[in-house]
């Protein structure tokens, strides 16, 4: 087992800047994941992590060790890509065995490590076929064991369920989890799949464009977005995101938008007044929002455009001219198309970012940690 | 919805049922009628080489072996002898694998920089070496017969009248087609693949050794194989830039045999020419699965 540290790291391809300044710790033996769509530079990471790829700048830690010049083969990596990658040409056998070969273990060991990590994932039936013969989670799971028989300190995973069916899928994450935990591997999981992120990894880096975005824990990322790009891509269904401006509005301050006027609760007026613009981007998740039929305070009155069944719940939605708004009804309340509710916003759960995009609570600890 | 019994199936009759049958067997008549003229010139090859007298181009009138005498005694034809076959079926073997291993080996490189590598004008290397292979290679004897004079009197190496001079010349003509298909045997292994075996602990000569050539195998036996025919069945070069009667192949011997003025023993020609076709045959059963595999697609499948 091993920590990790990125220290500025950045990566080039021509013009191209896939990786921008990226610095990020991993503590020893924790599961953290690289969140990001595709293209947010993610996979280059790892593949820096492994040493496949050189970094342009900046330097990476094993340890406190600065690893940048050691070959693949010295860093003591696992790592199972999307695609498996799995030696066309050779049995199952012969794919686990091979890192111990490569080491020079001996024969009686490499054997029962190969049975032992076989046991582990249940192939052990499988080790005489060829890869060209096992199905898409058979493979994935004999990329695992070439991954783990050698004991690596790091466990790098590149979308690893991706190719796998829904249900496999919801197996395959408990069962990586679980043996994350076993073997106490420090392990960073790539994926574009914010459900896999946020249930498999104790902390979750979202990347964007290359750029780290937000570092923390999955209830952070929910709760505290930092950023614009965070609290829309995190989140299921995905938050409101309104433009808004900041105004007083029959003597409240509110944030008003095209047919859209949503008075604020005291706090929310006081922080607003102290800024000095007044456009914002109003976030509200779906789920942080009461629908009433009584008048209340600090609510506003909407008209359902369609709503969308979802087992546990109802997706009312709603629209104010261009805008829609989405909101998250419980089952016991009966909505129909066409009815008038109150929309009443969870004044506490709710997020304002500036026009830049950053979130109004991160502006205020910035100025608490200039002042 | 009343058009009830306005449409009515009818079953074939027994007439139309036997002419359909019958006309099933056309293509095969045709077929078969077609590839007569291919299968009578391989007839024509046997039955003359195995008797004296033929009727009607190859009703055999007379069996003998006299014409097979070249394989333990020279070939006499008038007051000239003829090199020995012998010397040159060694000779041919000496051409056909030089051009392989000359093929093989640019070739598998080439590929590799064709399929893996980022260069400039990458492209247009790929273009040109279609157009290559489509170039009428008789157009350039005069031009490489300049070139092979010219390396001979700058390095004072035999490049003309030389049988490797001219395995040279012909390697280069196959190198730009296999380069094409060993490039498309590397681009069927992911670079993760690769990368693969670098984590797995090898350093770069053993992810080649152990990791990519098991899966170029294919390709490398296919490039081999046809390389290794084009060297044996090799004619045109040979003629042209090969002079000294020691160094004529197979092809050469039969072209001296027809060439002989006034009169050509035919039956000799034929058992020669026989003997010529025997190995490329034998060849052929032994590789013929490794063939079959580049028109399957390489190593999808995984074995």
């Amino acid at each position: 087992m091993a920590s990790i540290r990125l220290e500025r790291l950045t990566k080039r391809f021509g013009k191209v800047v896939a990786v921008n300044n990226l610095s990020l710790e991993v503590r020893d033996g924790e599961f953290i994941a690289l969140l990001g769509p595709s293209g947010c530079g993610k996979t280059t990471t790892l593949l820096m992590i492994a040493g496949i790829y050189r970094p342009t700048e900046g330097k990476i830690y094993f340890d406190d060790v600065l690893v940048n010049d050691v070959a693949p083969k010295d860093r003591y990596v696992g790592l199972v890509f999307q695609s498996y990658a799995l030696y066309p040409h050779m049995r199952v056998y012969d794919n686990i065995a091979f890192p111990l070969r490569l080491a020079k273990v001996p024969r009686k060991e490499i054997d029962r490590k190969v049975h032992e990590v076989a046991k582990l994932t249940k192939i052990e039936e499988l080790l005489d076929r060829m890869p060209g013969q096992l199905s898409g989670g058979q493979q994935q799971r004999v990329a695992l064991c070439r991954a783990l028989v050698k004991e690596p300190e790091i466990l790098l995973l590149d979308e690893p369920l991706s190719n796998l069916d829904a249900r496999l899928r919801i197996e395959t994450r408990a069962e990586i989890k679980r043996l994350q935990r076993e073997l106490g591997i420090t392990s960073i999981l790539v994926t574009h799949d914010q459900v896999e992120a946020l249930t498999m990894s104790e902390r979750v880096a979202v990347m964007h464009q290359g750029v780290l975005q937000q570092y923390g824990p999955p209830d952070e990322l929910y709760d505290r977005p930092r950023n614009l790009f965070v609290a829309s891509f995190i989140g299921d269904p995905p938050m409101n995101l309104i433009p808004v401006e900041f105004k007083e509005t029959n003597g409240k301050p509110s944030l008003v938008a095209d047919g859209f006027v949503l008075p604020l609760g005291e706090a929310w007026g006081k922080v607003l007044g102290q800024m000095d613009q007044g456009k914002f981007t109003l976030g509200i998740r779906p789920e942080d929002v009461r629908l009433s039929t009584e008048k209340e305070e600090n609510a506003l009155l909407g008209e359902v455009f369609l709503t969308e069944p979802l087992g546990g719940g109802t997706l009312v939605h709603f629209r104010f001219g261009e805008i829609s708004f989405r909101a998250l009804a419980s089952r016991e309340i009966k909505v129909e198309v066409g009815d008038k509710l109150w929309i009443v916003p969870d004044q506490e759960k709710m997020h304002l970012f500036t026009s830049d995009g950053l979130s109004v609570r991160e502006v205020g600890r910035q100025d608490a940690h200039q002042g | 919805m009343n058009r009830k019994k306005e449409r009515r199936y009818v079953a074939p009759s027994t007439w139309t049922r036997i002419v359909r049958r019958a006309s099933r067997g056309v293509p095969y008549i045709l077929l078969a009628l077609s590839s007569l003229p291919i299968l009578s010139m391989y007839l024509w090859l046997l039955m003359s080489s195995l008797s004296s007298k033929v009727l009607f181009g190859f009703i055999p009138a007379e069996f003998t072996a006299r014409n097979w005498r070249f394989l333990w005694e020279p070939i006499q034809m008038g007051a000239a002898a003829h090199l020995s076959v012998w010397k040159a079926t060694w000779n041919t073997l000496i051409f056909a694998v030089s051009v392989m291993l000359i093929v093989v080996l640019v070739a598998t490189l080439a590929g590799f920089a064709l399929s893996r590598m980022q260069f400039r004008g990458r492209e247009s290397i790929m273009r040109l070496i279609i157009l290559l292979h489509a170039f009428p290679g008789i157009t350039l004897l005069i031009a490489i017969f300049y070139v092979l004079y010219f390396l001979t009197r700058a390095t004072h190496i035999k490049f003309l009248d030389s049988l490797w001079g001219v395995a040279l010349v012909k390697a280069s003509l196959e190198i730009p087609w296999s380069a094409w298909i060993i490039k498309g045997f590397f681009d069927n292994i992911p670079w993760e693949v690769e990368w693969s075996a670098y984590i797995d602990g090898c350093n770069r000569f053993q992810a080649w050794y152990k990791v990519i050539l098991p899966q170029l195998k294919p390709g490398i036996a296919a490039i081999s194989i046809f390389s290794f025919l084009a060297g044996w069945g090799e004619f045109i070069y040979l003629y042209t830039f090969i002079f000294s009667e020691q160094n004529q192949t197979l092809s050469l011997l039969i072209k001296a045999l027809i060439g002989e003025f006034r009169f050509t023993d035919y039956g000799l020609l034929a058992a020669v020419s026989l003997f010529y076709i025997v190995p490329v045959l034998i060849f052929f059963i032994f590789t013929q699965k490794g063939l079959m595999r580049v028109t399957v697609g390489g190593i999808k499948g995984g074995r």
